[in-house]
């Protein structure tokens, strides 16, 4: 889970050439959400490194059909490669992704542009009566689901009632 | 794991990825024809969800196979009697209300089987459906939802689900069906108990149905063969359009 501060990063002592991967990672936007990070937004698995110093990246997706999945995949490599690291990135689908895994930081960074960050899950199953959503604008707890689906897989619309602006909202999942 | 139990399972796994393939590639064709913009990307997002799961499920099929099939080629190089999936999901979407209710029909069937399926005793299986049950959770939600406002809306809207809940009650009974082969699996903890899965559909099913103010159609005659090869006329139109690429320039790549 993410350090102290609610971000992902290596293992405190990890070696010279895991951290430098993981710098590398911080710098790939999410091409859907390009203001959160691939390590914001929890799908950087593990980094680690061989006797040879051959890193090793895991990277787990989303949505089982978001189209990005490749993009990002094809990013994270160029990325490390940039960096001049020797390294190969695989996709592992278990355990899967969850929004509780998105950082402290991905969350204020959603925030930030107007996408209401998804509420924690906890035990709370998705057939659960939907919770109060804030309106990112103006704050009022009077907002409605226009669509169970969004702009992309992993968004909702929602509307406030209070300012009648439109909003997405990242769902829980 | 034996050769039968391997063949089976191969079997078993092509026939969801299959299932998903087809259904997916149903809700894509509303792309750009939905009601109103919001169904539009939601029937989208929720085909995309399904060529995910099928693009898992054809790959680990392929690795059990293992002749070498990939998902493209399980996916774009074989014909209609090589497609396993249930005769349901191939059926055409005609209106929106029908699309509904061949949606929850399904979904219903995906959310139970996928919820018990993240016990399986295979891992691949396992994770598979791990991944899989949260999208599916969200799917049965949106298609039940839509069920209950369409049955419990308009004179109009009520007569066009219940016309199509009568037209596609006979083609659930085949989610159900398990030949011997898969019952060895059921013995091996590698998939659900079939009499077990209906049991949990058929619950959730009424309950929707009744919020919906639909009747349940009696189980009459159920039309089965879609997992043995046996389709009707309307799968071979679907592949037609969705393999066209890949049979007009094989081995194409970009």
């Amino acid at each position: 889970m993410p350090d102290a501060a609610g971000c992902w990063g290596p293992e405190p002592g990890a070696d010279a050439g895991v951290k430098a991967a993981w710098d590398a990672l911080a710098g790939v936007m999410d091409p859907e959400i390009p203001v959160l990070s691939i390590v914001d937004l929890g799908i950087v698995r593990a980094v680690s490194a061989d006797a040879q110093g051959r890193l090793s990246v895991d990277l787990t997706p989303t949505y089982s059909g978001c189209p990005a999945t490749n993009v990002i995949v094809l990013e994270a490599e160029t990325a490390l490669a940039r960096a001049g690291l020797d390294a190969a990135v695989s996709v592992v689908i278990a355990p899967p992704w969850t929004t509780d895994w998105i950082s402290d930081t991905g969350r204020e960074k959603l925030a930030e542009v107007g996408i209401v960050p998804p509420p924690h899950s906890g035990k709370r199953s998705l057939t659960a009566p939907d919770e109060v959503i804030a309106c990112p604008r103006c704050g009022s707890h009077d907002t409605r689901q226009i669509s169970r689906f969004g702009s992309t897989a992993c968004k909702a619309l929602h509307a406030c009632n209070a300012c009648l602006e439109p909003f997405d909202v990242f769902k829980c999942h | 794991m034996s050769t039968d139990l391997k063949e089976a399972l191969f079997a078993t796994t092509l026939r969801l990825g299959d299932t998903s393939l087809v259904l997916g590639h149903r809700l894509s064709e509303w792309c750009g024809h939905a009601p109103e913009l919001e169904e539009d990307i939601a029937l989208t997002n929720v085909a995309l969800d399904l060529v995910g799961h099928a693009r898992m499920l054809l790959t680990y099929a392929g690795e059990l196979e293992g002749k070498g099939r990939d998902e493209d080629r399980l996916a774009y190089r074989r014909d209609v009697f090589d497609y396993r999936n249930h005769l349901l999901v191939e059926q055409p979407n005609r209106d929106f209300g029908h699309t509904i209710v061949r949606q929850f029909l399904h979904d219903a069937w995906a959310v139970e089987l996928y919820g018990r399926l993240c016990a399986s005793t295979d891992a691949t299986l396992a994770g598979i459906a791990a991944k899989a049950v949260k999208e599916v959770r969200y799917h049965v939600r949106h298609s039940g939802d839509w069920l209950v406002r369409l049955g419990d809306g308009t004179d109009v809207s009520h007569a066009k689900v219940a016309d199509a809940l009568g037209r596609l009650w006979p083609y659930t009974g085949e989610m159900f069906e398990r030949d011997e082969a898969e019952q060895a699996l059921v013995a091996a903890g590698i998939i659900p108990d079939p009499a077990e899965l209906k049991a949990a559909w058929t619950a959730r099913v009424e309950a929707v149905l009744e919020e919906a103010t639909l009747d349940r159609p009696a189980d009459g005659w159920m039309q089965k063969g879609g997992r043995r090869g046996e389709h009707s006329e309307h799968l071979g139109y679907l592949l037609a359009e969705m393999q066209f690429l890949p049979r007009a320039y094989p081995d194409a790549t970009w």
